[in-house]
């Protein structure tokens, strides 16, 4: 074996993927070659490194030198000049957006440096398709830790103490919920891996499964050891190909070395794990539905109790937890739970991966205590909002949390306090909007979402939201009627209390947090039937000003022929047959055509 | 595997291979401007390369600089051992290889008669 003096990391992330990476590690295998580098230099494909705004990303290790929107083009430089060189390629090295500054080193990056990852500490650092890579790093240590060295008992404790909390939405206390499955008596029991992940903008769950597959299925195992439980499954959605096929990878390997299967570590203990694909449904990321999906039945809710702890997968006590929250155990279990209680605060400990999506300069992943500000996320994280936009409100939660207005943004993030605030931590999607969102038109879309993606079973869910649905449409369009506020919160109310799952008790959240927060946008769109935000179409009024020069243009581009005037003079449209498609605003060269 | 020491075991024989993410340990520099590369830097990298293999020193890192002027003196090849001064060697051939890295790099003893600088960090 050759002396590998350098590695060249390339994102493999769906992100990056969709950008070109594949053929960016191809290009790489080829210049490496004709530069005569290619026993030297090792090409390593990783997982998400979280900045997906910025892809394709390539990290080039001794240096750490991370470059930016790589494109195929650019990797003859990177080998030429960098690797048979030395010298860094400067313009495709990350530029702090405030300073300009060009940042060559990937933890000087503003994007990093509040940081604190944990649960993606390896991804985009190790191959995920390599058990070698995740064992170097100290993978499977929890495992073989808890098997041979603890108790059941132990290991329940020891998650009990680290105050660890689910990450899927709830934020039920992990350590409580392990302790009522393995209180269960049975001769089967089961542990379940929730990937469904459903939220609109949320996108954690499937980088962890594609950047560290393997921190995953240790988490269960562990899991497995602590309940009693010798098989899981993995609901994963059919959508994530890429997270399905590096987990079959992942759990092929850990079989292979017998992390995985009969008497793991000699311990007597044994685990086997399933993948079971769904088929994308919101619901099934319920918990009863999700089990009724594994075993072939439709993805529907069912009450509770019994709970899944007493009666989960085919009646078995089956312990079910979120791909984030099973990501934290190995930590926990290899540096005691006194360790990871440093992180986050009193009530929410450790660590929340949260996806920026929207109006947000850094889309991207980022990991951060809990505790921290929605204003540091905002804008020391994510960079502020693009465009130099004000700020308007940020949705956290997907739809089952809320939005949360520029008055918030000093909010410590954490489950309690979110909570309080009418939002949730959800999974932690949070979407950035600025001060050209309607937030009547954003209820909406949230309300459409859960809207369909209601399974039906229960009237509330099914009928309520509907007719909540087709008030909020005929706000925005104009229609709204004095009263109908009224109407929404009552719907909201009689939804929450008496929807048979979560989806449907935090289905109104979003109309709930908005009409808090946002009631004056509401009411002008009800009572002055205009939108402040000049979102809403049907309320839309399009005026010609006295930059007119009388063209022309836009009377011959109307398709309703509503826009009359003179040559030369100024024209004017009739709002009566304006049908605000808005081609006279697209029309108009002399910019003389608002939207109000 | 059957226990935690086999566990262990094989990482701190796979840790190596990525070592290169994570750790510091002693730096090779070699200049790679265009006076390096004309005066055989390339040749002199491949044998550091090779005699790093051979000796199995897989935890050394090999890094690249520019050139830092003193083009009359290349091969410009840097050693810096963790916590040391920076020692810069010039007219390195790929015969010198060997002894700056067996004298050097392992032993930290510098070889005196090839050093051209020294910078303390």
């Amino acid at each position: 074996m050759q002396h590998i003096r350098a590695h060249v990391l390339v994102c493999g992330g769906t992100g990056c993927k969709a950008n070109g990476s594949k053929e960016i590690q191809i290009a790489f295998a080829k210049e490496l070659q004709s530069f005569g580098l290619q026993d030297e230099v090792m090409v390593v494909e990783t997982g998400c490194h979280g900045f997906c705004e910025h892809g394709p990303l390539v990290i080039v290790y001794p240096e750490g030198t991370f470059y930016c929107g790589v494109k195929n083009e650019d990797v003859k430089d990177i080998v030429e000049e960098h690797l048979y060189k030395g010298r860094i390629v400067q313009r495709l090295l990350y530029h702090e957006p405030l300073t300009q500054d060009r940042v060559p080193n990937y933890s000087e990056i503003g994007f990093y440096k509040k940081q604190h990852r944990l649960v993606l500490a390896n991804c985009g650092a190790i191959n995920p398709e390599a058990i070698e890579e995740y064992i170097a790093v100290g993978g499977y240590e929890a495992l073989a830790k808890a098997v041979t060295e603890m108790t059941p008992e132990q290991v329940v404790e020891e998650v009990k103490k680290s105050g660890l909390r689910g990450r899927g939405g709830g934020g039920f206390p992990t350590g409580m919920k392990w302790q009522f499955a393995k209180a269960s008596v049975s001769d089967k029991k089961y542990v379940i891996c929730n990937a469904d992940e459903g939220d609109p903008g949320a996108f954690m769950d499937r980088s962890v499964l594609e950047g560290d597959p393997h921190r995953v299925l240790e988490g269960m195992a562990v899991c497995g050891y602590a309940i009693g439980a010798d098989e899981g499954y993995i609901y994963v959605r059919a959508e994530y190909p890429l997270a399905i096929k590096r987990l079959r990878i992942a759990i092929q390997q850990a079989e292979e070395m017998g992390l995985l299967g009969e008497n793991i570590f000699g311990s007597g203990f044994s685990f086997k794990l399933h993948i079971k694909e769904g088929a994308g449904a919101f619901v099934c990321g319920e918990e009863t539905a999700l089990m009724a999906s594994i075993e072939g039945k439709r993805g529907m809710p069912r009450p509770r109790p019994p709970f899944p702890a007493v009666s989960g997968l085919w009646g078995k006590p089956t312990n079910i937890n979120n791909v984030e929250t099973f990501a934290n155990v190995a930590q926990i279990i290899v540096h005691g739970a006194d360790w990871y209680c440093q992180f986050g605060t009193e009530k929410s400990k450790g660590t929340k991966v949260f996806a920026l999506t929207g109006k947000i300069n850094n889309t991207g992943l980022a990991e951060v205590p809990m505790g921290i500000t929605m204003r540091e996320i905002i804008y020391d994280i994510g960079g502020g909002i693009t465009n130099g936009k004000k700020f308007k409100a940020v949705q956290i939660g997907g739809p089952s949390g809320g939005c949360l207005p520029e008055s918030m943004l000093d909010l410590p993030v954490d489950y309690d306090s979110l909570i309080a605030a009418g939002a949730m931590m959800g999974s932690g999607g949070l979407v950035v909007m600025d001060e050209d969102t309607c937030m009547v038109d954003v209820a909406k879309f949230f309300l459409n979402f859960t809207q369909s993606e209601s399974c039906g079973k229960c009237t509330p869910c099914r009928e309520g939201t509907k007719r909540m649905l087709e008030i909020l449409n005929r706000i925005t369009e104009g229609q709204g009627r004095e009263g109908d506020i009224k109407l929404l919160e009552n719907l909201a109310k009689n939804i929450k209390e008496t929807a048979l799952c979560g989806l449907g008790q935090t289905a109104p959240n979003p109309v709930l947090s908005t009409l808090k927060y946002f009631r004056h946008e509401y009411e002008a769109h009800i009572k002055e039937k205009r939108c402040p935000a000049a979102v809403c179409e049907k309320m839309a009024r399009y005026t010609i000003t006295d930059a007119c020069r009388g063209c022309g243009l836009c009377a011959r581009n109307c398709p309703a022929k509503a826009i009359s005037g003179a040559v030369k003079k100024q024209h004017v449209i009739d709002q009566t047959k304006c049908i605000k498609c808005g081609a006279c605003m697209s029309a108009c060269p002399f910019k003389a055509i608002i939207k109000s | 595997m059957k226990s935690l020491a086999d566990l262990h075991a094989l990482r701190d024989k796979l840790k190596a291979d990525i070592k290169l993410r994570k750790e510091t340990g002693t730096k090779i520099i070699v200049g790679m401007g265009t006076c390096g590369i004309a005066a055989g830097a390339r040749e002199v990298m491949k044998a550091i390369l090779d005699e790093l293999n051979k000796r199995r020193l897989l935890e050394v890192q090999v890094q690249q600089t520019g050139c830092i002027g003193m083009c009359e003196k290349e091969v410009l090849v840097d050693v810096v051992r963790p916590g040391e001064a920076r020692i810069t060697y010039g007219k390195v051939k790929p015969e010198d290889v060997p002894k700056i890295i067996a004298e050097h790099v392992v032993n930290g003893r510098i070889v005196e008669e090839l050093v051209v600088g020294k910078i303390d960090e």
